[in-house]
């Protein structure tokens, strides 16, 4: 035993010492990584700060510091509180529709069922598309006269309707296109969170009498919060950044109905090449997305102990 | 195992009694329901595959279903009127490009994160999740401005460069190697390996699972990648394929062709697609680790 120790201890130096040795060479294999972080992340959060606060606009020679000029011009226009809103119907067309349907998806396809490795697949198949293949098939189906939807309305009585080109409809259809696209996603999640819980609980529950709601109600879904609240703060965190499908499908219109943040953004540092303003709506996305982040964070915290 | 599996099917599909009808009532109409929500989520994509087929001399806005036999010509035609073959090569390039260089930097921050000591080691941890929150499709003003300032507009490189690393990718690694057990490297140490060898031949080949996860997600994420590549590209020569169709799409070539769009649509999609369903656990199970973090 001694001897098997001495041994050891010649050929290595013993675990407990090497732990807490200090390895200066930790810096340069985390020094890839920290170039690229600190130029395309860090670095350009701080640049953005700092040129929303300058008047920075291509047909404007006069780069002068202006302070929050460029927030309280984005404030004045009525085209910006537009965006707002449609960016606040988009997340809330999107995100309680596609938690919803992931959720109902995963119960359906959680237990054994004939073709279910088929249904899976039908279901999850379009996360793997691109956004801008899915917006492409979708501004498809929504032609009027011969699309799909039109023609499937039509031949039920319905009135033709021009889905993508109605300033009344557009945000809805593209609303259903991206729930199309994500809810399978999603649905993984819950699946995943569905295979930790016990049969046997579910079992015992049933046979103390409990119908599939109450087992559900008072077992299933507390046991999946930690699921919904991941899912919901990914959800909501994608829809703030949506932004594919606006630009395939109407391009922000029509008259801005389907014009969200991230869109808008882009126009206005790509279209209007006012630097200035774009950062700020940088500074506005980031900050939202940071608290999103972190409510998500805390909202875990909450909840873990469920599991 | 294989008779354990049979024998709890059998004890599940013998539940008697009340019980077992409303398990049985239960899973006909679970049955129903997501043959229904199947049915609904594949047919945009059987209608894309039906109109990309569709002869062109019997266009789609003359009736639901074509009688003429199936035709390649929408994919001819696309395939020769948008430069989709440098398209596919820049995809090609740019996606393998992303995770060559990207499997370097989580390999080696995987690795000090998950096992070496050193000061300011939980601060830069920090700065890694931070770096998560900030994603890049929020950053394309700035991103874009250093992109010109380092005169690579239109060029590959400029769409691949915000990619090299990866917040995930470092999380993954990190607990991937700090689940090895120490007793690799030291065998290693001992045989004489120095640390490239250790990394390379230890940590990295040890974690293939790991790695295939995140080259599964990393692969699919910019091969779908638009808006930021959109944003630095101007010509046909650096554009990936999402771009080239959302060109293609709105250009004067298709002619709102929906025939000539559709093929194109899927001549952008297929490899992914087809990659998924030749693959579909191990997708799976790599975007599930993805969310987990």
């Amino acid at each position: 035993m001694r001897d098997s120790l001495t041994v050891n201890s010649s050929a290595v130096p013993p675990p407990v010492a090497r732990r807490g040795r200090i390895s200066w060479s930790a810096y340069l294999y985390l020094l890839p990584s920290l170039v690229f972080m600190v130029a395309f992340s860090l670095w350009p959060a701080l640049e953005a700060a700092y040129q929303s606060l300058f008047r920075l606009n291509l047909l404007n020679p006069d780069h002068s510091f202006i302070g929050l000029g460029n927030y309280i011009a984005l404030a004045s226009q009525p085209l910006f509180w537009q965006v707002l809103r449609n960016t606040f119907v988009f997340s809330l067309g999107t995100m309680p529709i596609s938690v919803a349907l992931a959720l109902v998806f995963a119960l359906l396809l959680n237990r054994r069922l004939p073709l279910i490795g088929l249904y899976r697949t039908a279901i999850f198949y379009p996360a793997v598309l691109p956004m801008i293949s899915a917006a492409a098939i979708w501004s498809f189906l929504y032609v009027p006269s011969y699309g799909l939807i039109d023609r499937f309305l039509t031949s039920f009585g319905g009135a033709q309707i021009n889905w993508l080109g109605d300033a009344s409809t557009a945000l809805l259809a593209v609303i259903v296109t991206t729930i199309w696209k994500q809810a399978g996603y999603y649905m993984i999640f819950f699946l995943a969170g569905l295979q930790g819980i016990s049969a046997e609980v579910l079992e015992a529950a049933e046979l103390d009498g409990a119908n599939l709601f109450e087992s559900l109600r008072s077992i299933t879904l507390p046991l999946l919060m930690p699921t919904t609240v991941f899912v919901t703060t990914v959800s909501l965190i994608a829809s703030v950044q949506a932004v594919d499908q606006v630009y395939l499908m109407t391009q922000g219109g029509p008259d801005n109905s389907t014009n969200t943040f991230l869109y808008f953004l882009f126009q206005t540092a790509f279209t209007n090449w006012d630097t200035g303003q774009a950062a700020a709506l940088t500074v506005i996305l980031l900050l939202a997305l940071f608290l999103m982040s972190w409510l998500n964070y805390r909202s875990l915290d909450r909840f873990t102990h469920y599991e | 195992m294989s008779s354990l599996s049979t024998q709890s099917k059998v004890a599940n599909w013998d539940v008697s009694g009340a019980a077992g009808a409303l398990y049985r009532r239960g899973s006909l109409v679970r049955g129903v329901a997501a043959l229904l929500f199947a049915v609904l989520w594949v047919v945009p994509l059987l209608w894309t595959i039906a109109t990309a087929f569709r002869d062109p001399r019997d266009p789609v806005s003359s009736g639901l279903i074509s009688t003429a036999p199936p035709s390649l010509a929408s994919f001819a035609t696309a395939w020769n009127s948008a430069p989709f073959p440098t398209y596919y090569v820049n995809t090609v390039i740019i996606v393998g490009g992303i995770l060559i260089v990207q499997l370097v930097t989580i390999t080696l921050a995987g690795y000090a994160f998950g096992r070496l000591q050193f000061p300011g080691k939980s601060v830069l941890f920090a700065l890694f999740l931070l770096q998560m929150m900030l994603p890049a499709s929020a950053l394309i003003v700035p991103n874009y401005e250093t992109i010109r300032a380092l005169n690579l507009i239109d060029t590959r490189l400029a769409i691949m460069l915000p990619a090299f690393v990866s917040g995930f990718g470092t999380f993954l690694m990190t607990q991937t190697f700090r689940a090895l057990p120490r007793e690799f490297e030291e065998a290693a140490r001992i045989d004489g390996a120095n640390s490239w060898q250790v990394l390379r031949h230890v940590y990295f080949a040890l974690s293939r699972p790991a790695i295939v996860a995140f080259g599964v997600v990393s692969v699919c994420y910019h091969w779908n990648d638009f808006l930021w590549p959109l944003i630095v590209t101007n010509t046909p020569a650096s554009r990936p394929l999402t771009v080239g169709l959302a060109t293609f799409t709105q250009s004067s070539e298709s002619g709102q062709d929906w025939q000539l769009i559709m093929a194109g649509t899927l001549l952008t999609t297929f490899p992914l697609l087809i990659g998924f369903f030749a693959f579909q656990r191990r997708f799976i199970s790599s975007f599930i680790q993805s969310g987990l973090r």
